[in-house]
């Protein structure tokens, strides 16, 4: 990313997390954005929630269909794919990809929203609550899966902060954090949403966090389509030229747009010398970008804290005296994307 | 999440940087404010103290985030960076380590959090910083037969030649499979 211009750059946040690529864009567009002091249109911000909600809800399926098919429960594994590959189309229906988006840019979105769009998430919005309760009428009080997962993987909440868990495995363990309610982004505040917790910090009520917070996603998502529908069609990125290319219109017609797009594509934006670290609640857990800016076009350093890499940290300490069979369970638990690990 | 066997002050950033400041005086080089936390550079000699009276009495029990960075052409060369989360009070710092590159070594942490095993590890593996008390400090990343620290800024860019047919049979040479 360091031999990158920062607009370049997005494209390579995707590919760590790729379960949640609209979550690292949004991160690393949100530190950039910090350390510019860049405005957002109110349109982008909300397209941003209601996308990377989704996102967090795509993310939970396959999250939620490995874990049942670790445990050999093949059949939710074909249902949350059915679902996830709805949600996909809307990703390929705004951005042209389904999972390599790259669709939030430091200052708003890369292409407006098409019209298709609000109709395809409402159908979508529509089905996911019915579809959630299927899920859990398989699996809630199945005896096969309660006999896997409760009292298995134990970690109380002491321990887990101080592991460093985050996302769904942190508050299962009976701690509320949650980045978009103690330091929210991009207009969290404004929504009404509840933070499940868990009490035991086992395997079964990481399953039933996760659940319940697919079902809050849906509940954020349906306020930002509300807002998208009244604010209507408009700019989704911001006016300041310097960071963000002028319209292809007005290129055409203004000599100060030509010089602008071809700056900015050519060398690229200079953010001011500084630092800025800032951090999201990404579908599993606390995600954190620290960009370092020398004052040239390129960054001098990002780094980001990778939730996969430091949840399993914990893994030894929820492993031991249990079965080897356990550890299956207790890995598809934690939900860690390797993509991330390594980044 | 309030322990009640923990008592915690509250304390405003400027505050706490006053009562930093008189416990450890010239420890803390240097302070700022970003975008509303606090931000201190502090003598690595004394992060153990500073780090461990953050965590037992400012509530500090969240270490969010560590990560180096190398200042090529900077004295110190090498920097580390902690940022720390206060879950009951909601309160964020960000703690900053120089390491010189003759000596590129920083306290370690683990002791007090944890989470910093495999972070510390990390940097280690990219940076070549090494962490004192850290008993298992090894690559974490990379193969263990790998040469230097990739993430070190003096470390060129792996690029591949591209074969001409002025160059194609010296690039050749080293590459049987791609003359088929």
């Amino acid at each position: 990313m360091e031999s990158k211009t920062y607009q370049k750059a997005v494209v390579l946040t995707d590919r760590m997390d790729y379960l949640a690529p609209l979550s690292n864009n949004l991160c690393y567009a949100l530190a950039v954005e910090q350390l510019m002091g860049v405005k957002v249109p109110e349109r982008a911000e909300i397209a941003r929630v209601l996308l990377t909600e989704l996102q967090r809800i795509s993310s939970h399926l396959v999250w939620l269909g490995t874990h049942a098919l670790d445990l050999a429960a093949m059949s939710v594994f074909l249902y949350a794919f059915r679902e996830r590959e709805q949600i996909l189309d809307v990703f390929e229906l705004v951005s042209g990809a389904r999972m390599m988006t790259s669709y939030f840019r430091i200052g708003g979105l890369a292409y407006p929203l098409p019209t298709e769009f609000l109709p395809t998430v409402q159908t979508l919005l529509d089905t996911l609550p019915g579809r959630i309760d299927e899920y859990e009428d398989l699996l809630t009080n199945n005896p096969l899966w309660l006999e896997r997962t409760v009292g298995v993987g134990v970690i109380d909440g002491p321990a887990a902060v101080a592991y460093g868990l985050s996302g769904a495995n942190l508050r299962a363990s009976g701690v509320a954090l949650d980045i978009r309610k103690t330091k929210p982004y991009s207009g969290y505040e404004t929504y009404q949403f509840d933070i499940p917790i868990g009490t035991r910090g086992d395997i079964y009520d990481r399953y039933r966090v996760r659940v319940a917070e697919m079902r809050q996603s849906v509940r954020i998502a349906q306020q930002a389509h509300e807002r998208l529908s009244a604010l209507g069609p408009g700019p989704v990125t911001t006016a300041n030229r310097k960071v963000a290319p002028p319209p292809k219109s007005e290129i055409t017609e203004s000599m100060e747009s030509l010089i602008h797009h071809f700056k900015l594509w050519t060398e690229g934006f200079k953010p001011p010398r500084g630092d800025s670290y800032l951090s999201i609640e990404s579908p599993r857990g606390i995600l954190g970008c620290y960009v370092v800016s020398d004052g040239g076009p390129k960054p001098w350093r990002v780094h980001f804290r990778a939730p996969s890499f430091i949840n399993l940290q914990a893994l030894p300490h929820m492993a031991k005296g249990r079965l080897v069979a356990d550890l299956v369970a207790l890995i598809a638990s934690l939900d860690p994307v390797l993509g991330e690990v390594d980044r | 999440m309030l322990r009640p066997e923990q008592l915690i002050d509250i304390m405003t950033n400027s505050d706490l940087l006053r009562a930093l400041q008189e416990r450890f005086g010239a420890t803390i080089l240097d302070s700022s404010d970003q975008y509303g936390e606090l931000q201190l550079h502090i003598r690595r000699e004394e992060l153990p103290d500073v780090a461990r009276l953050l965590h037992d009495s400012h509530g500090f029990d969240y270490l969010e985030n560590l990560c180096g960075v190398d200042y090529l052409g900077r004295e110190p060369r090498f920097e580390v960076v902690y940022h720390l989360l206060a879950i009951a009070t909601n309160q964020r710092l960000c703690l900053k380590v120089g390491a010189p590159e003759q000596d590129a070594r920083v306290p370690s942490l683990i002791a007090l959090w944890p989470t910093a095993t495999y972070q510390e590890r990390e940097v280690y593996d990219l940076f070549g910083i090494t962490f004192d008390g850290h008993e298992h400090i090894t690559r974490i990343l990379l193969p263990d037969d790998w040469v230097g620290h990739p993430l070190r800024k003096d470390v060129p860019l792996g690029d591949e030649e591209i074969a001409f047919t002025f160059n194609q049979e010296r690039i050749y040479a080293h590459k049987p499979f791609a003359q088929e």
